[in-house]
């Protein structure tokens, strides 16, 4: 026993600086060649940092796409779903309710057009995506809140569709804010 | 065929496919045989055994690898107990996170150490960065302990009559840095190129095109977000997981983290057939699992799609599927797959919120940890499923009228105990668990109100999800659950430790026995093992099993759940 103590702390040392150590400084070192460095890639305009690649923000102005709902209001440093369960009472009423405040936003939309990641909260609450359903919906209000042709926002919406991996695995998406990004470079 | 479900099977046959050339290798690594990686290896190996003080050639009896397993497991909670509850001070916190409270470091140090990983706390609030090293320190070696002693087992069905099985430390060590180590590093490489976060750095902040200002978590998180998909640990850098965009960034690295899921525990059984010398018992053995697998994949896949007919009846579109607690890179079929690979194998880590499933997918990830033994945790999941083959030849041996025998091995009253003892005490501490929670709820829903993220049957559910994921050492949650409470640090925090050792005590005992028995020759006379018939068989005993215990409880929760939103 006394032995197997003995060895257990000397190998537990060991596997401290190997595991520890050596692991996390060989893939800190090569972070510094991937894209960020390891620190995380932002998305800039004019010099200005307006947002992370991968990461989702808030956007509930009327002239912009708006993203899907998240249960921690896109707080990147405490993500999070709502974790609620799909008979929920209070849940529901609060789908309704997101339902609703859309036909009023949308007032040009059909309810059964409405996709349900727009009125749903994701995973971690930072969903950068929506469905192309959910971005084709908003096309009217944002063409007549902007006042720039139907057509030209439709274009804009159909080439930012992302195709599933290699155009057969997965799902199709929208990134919300690159999207809106190429939207205001819109005249 | 749609492309959703595609993506799953091109994920479910990569793992096959990269999972049949790794069980060779770990066959090999098990045996001490020549490997491409020796050249690395076995110089790190010899300074691993020269600092450490130990004689990896020094053989030992089923009794020294258990004390030697345990002792070992007793050091790393120790340290991890002081890690925790001493963080605020310690360096490598610049967050400036605070130290654990004594119930939660219990809970959190018994759930790594024992492979389980249930997080009752949220990685970007609850953890300094040393913190998540020393955390990420138990994912390799609580992973390659449960590999370890699978390699005990595995040694004591091969031998004929003899109680040396190996040395515990070598088949550790070999683990950690031959399967686990390596592996690990294709993976967080190919995570950093797509864009988890590895740095020291504190907090990054920005103002977004609205005019918020957003402070954004990071840290060391893709070495970390692999080796808790390869080990089967499944507890993530950030709060929500693999469905955190940044730990889980695109459906490529999907596909590659909800592989590394499935891809040793499904190596293991190959691994077996390698040491064994029965490849015809391996792919008995893989059919049986695949089977179980397949029919909890098709269930959650076909209701996650099918959406939740409570929004359908608000009149809008469900294109996707139930998209509560879902990303949308990722869809609802690639998260039903995540679902049901994570909570049969033990890994549990999500990349969508389990709470929000609809009811009888969530029913599938239940019966995945109920089951435990569907490819099951690494190596661990290979001794859950030892226990279901020792009753199923017993009840076959009774059935046809002959001694009972397994590859050559008499098996008597004693490991039937033990078997016996082993396979109820998984439903034992999961029903009662969710009696005593449901009692002291119903008994005093004021005074628990802070438990309880749903109400009704899914209110439940929750409990039953969190004592069943702690049982199966799974660690996902129906993460609503108000679990950091001394009630719950406390109950799971026993039940994951006990859930843990008593199934690795038991399995290494009985092949420990069954390994100093005298060999008897196959003759016409014995039960063949390694046909479909057995496997149908081994099949039921499970089914039975299972279904059994548990069906009361899923009744109440899932299934009441399902027919009351028709």
């Amino acid at each position: 026993m006394k032995q197997n103590m003995l060895t257990a702390i000397r190998l537990t040392i060991v596997c401290i600086v190997f595991f520890i150590g050596i692991y996390s400084l060989l893939i800190l070192g090569a972070a510094q060649f991937a894209p960020g460095k390891g620190k995380g890639e932002t998305v800039t305009i004019n010099n200005r940092v307006v947002g992370w690649k991968l990461l989702g923000q808030k956007f509930t102005d009327d002239k912009y796409f708006q993203s899907r709902p998240s249960a921690v209001d896109y707080n990147a440093a405490g993500a999070g779903g709502s974790n609620k369960g799909p008979s929920n009472p209070d849940y529901l009423k609060q789908v309704q309710e997101r339902i609703d405040s859309f036909l009023v936003h949308n007032p040009a939309v059909k309810k059964a057009d409405i996709p349900s990641d727009l009125v749903t909260a994701s995973g971690a609450g930072l969903d950068p995506d929506i469905s192309p359903e959910g971005a084709k919906v908003q096309v009217s209000r944002i063409a007549a809140v902007r006042k720039i042709p139907v057509e030209k926002i439709n274009a804009l919406v159909e080439k930012s569709i992302e195709a599933p991996l290699a155009g057969l695995f997965g799902t199709k998406k929208v990134n919300v804010l690159q999207l809106n990004i190429e939207l205001d470079k819109l005249k | 065929m749609n492309t959703e479900i595609l993506g799953v099977l091109l994920m479910y046959l990569l793992t096959v496919a990269l999972a049949i050339p790794l069980g060779r290798y770990v066959g090999k690594v098990f045996e001490g045989d020549k490997t491409w990686l020796d050249r690395l290896f076995n110089p790190i190996d010899r300074v691993f055994f020269k600092l450490s003080g130990i004689d990896a050639k020094k053989e030992m009896n089923w009794k020294q690898h258990l004390v030697a397993l345990l002792t070992i497991n007793l050091v790393w909670f120790l340290l991890s107990m002081f890690v925790l509850m001493n963080m605020s001070w310690l360096p490598l916190n610049p967050d400036a996170n605070p130290s654990m409270s004594a119930d939660l470091a219990f809970n959190t140090s018994v759930s790594f150490v024992s492979n389980t990983n249930l997080q009752h706390y949220s990685g970007e609030t609850g953890l300094s960065y040393l913190g998540q090293m020393i955390l990420m320190l138990w994912q390799f070696i609580s992973a390659a302990t449960g590999i370890a002693i699978c390699a005990v087992v595995f040694r004591a069905m091969k031998e004929r009559t003899t109680d040396k099985l190996g040395n515990f430390y070598n088949f550790l060590v070999r683990s950690a840095t031959r399967i686990l180590f390596p592996l690990s590093i294709v993976v967080a490489l190919i995570l950093v190129f797509n864009g988890t976060p590895m740095n020291y750095e504190g907090k990054a902040q920005y103002v977004s095109m609205q005019g918020d200002t957003v402070h954004v978590s990071r840290g060391p998180a893709a070495a970390m977000v692999a080796i808790k998909q390869l080990g089967t640990n499944g507890g993530g850098y950030f709060g929500p997981n693999s469905a955190h965009p940044l730990e889980n960034p695109n459906y490529f690295t999907n596909i590659v983290e909800n592989l590394s899921i499935m891809l040793i525990p499904i190596a293991m059984v190959f691994a077996l057939g390698y040491v064994l010398k029965r490849k015809k018992f391996a792919w008995m053995i893989f059919g049986v699992m695949t089977l179980g697998f397949l029919l909890l994949l098709f269930n959650a896949i076909y209701f996650e799609m099918q959406g939740n007919p409570a929004i359908a009846k608000m009149g809008i579109s469900q294109p996707l599927g139930s998209m509560e607690g879902k990303e949308v890179r990722f869809g609802p079929a690639a998260s039903a797959a995540w679902g049901v690979s994570t909570t049969v194998t033990s890994n549990g880590s999500v990349n969508s919120m389990h709470d929000s499933f609809t009811p009888l997918a969530g029913m599938s990830a239940l019966l995945g940890m109920m089951i435990n033994s569907f490819y099951g945790g690494v190596g661990v999941g290979f001794l859950n499923f030892y226990i279901f083959i020792i009753i199923a030849v017993f009840i076959s041996g009774l059935m046809v009228g002959r001694t009972p025998e397994f590859l050559g091995k008499k098996i008597e009253a004693k490991e039937m105990k033990i078997a016996s003892i082993i396979a109820l005490l998984h439903p034992l501490l999961i029903l009662a668990g969710t009696a005593i929670s449901s009692y002291l709820y119903a008994h005093d829903p004021t005074a628990y109100a802070g438990w309880l993220n749903n109400p009704g049957n899914h209110g439940f559910s929750e409990m039953l999800y969190e004592f069943t994921s702690s049982s199966a050492n799974n660690g996902s949650g129906f993460e609503g659950l108000g679990d950091n409470t001394p009630f719950w640090n406390i109950a799971c925090g026993v039940v994951m430790l006990l859930a843990r050792f008593l199934p690795i005590i038991g399995p290494v005992a009985i092949a420990g026995i069954l390994a100093k028995k005298k060999y008897i020759p196959e003759s016409a006379g014995t039960l063949k093992t390694d046909t479909g018939t057995f496997g149908i068989m081994v099949f039921a005993v499970i089914f039975i099993l299972a279904a059994l215990s548990f069906f009361p409880a899923l009744t109440l929760g899932p299934i009441a759940e399902y027919f009351g939103l028709k």
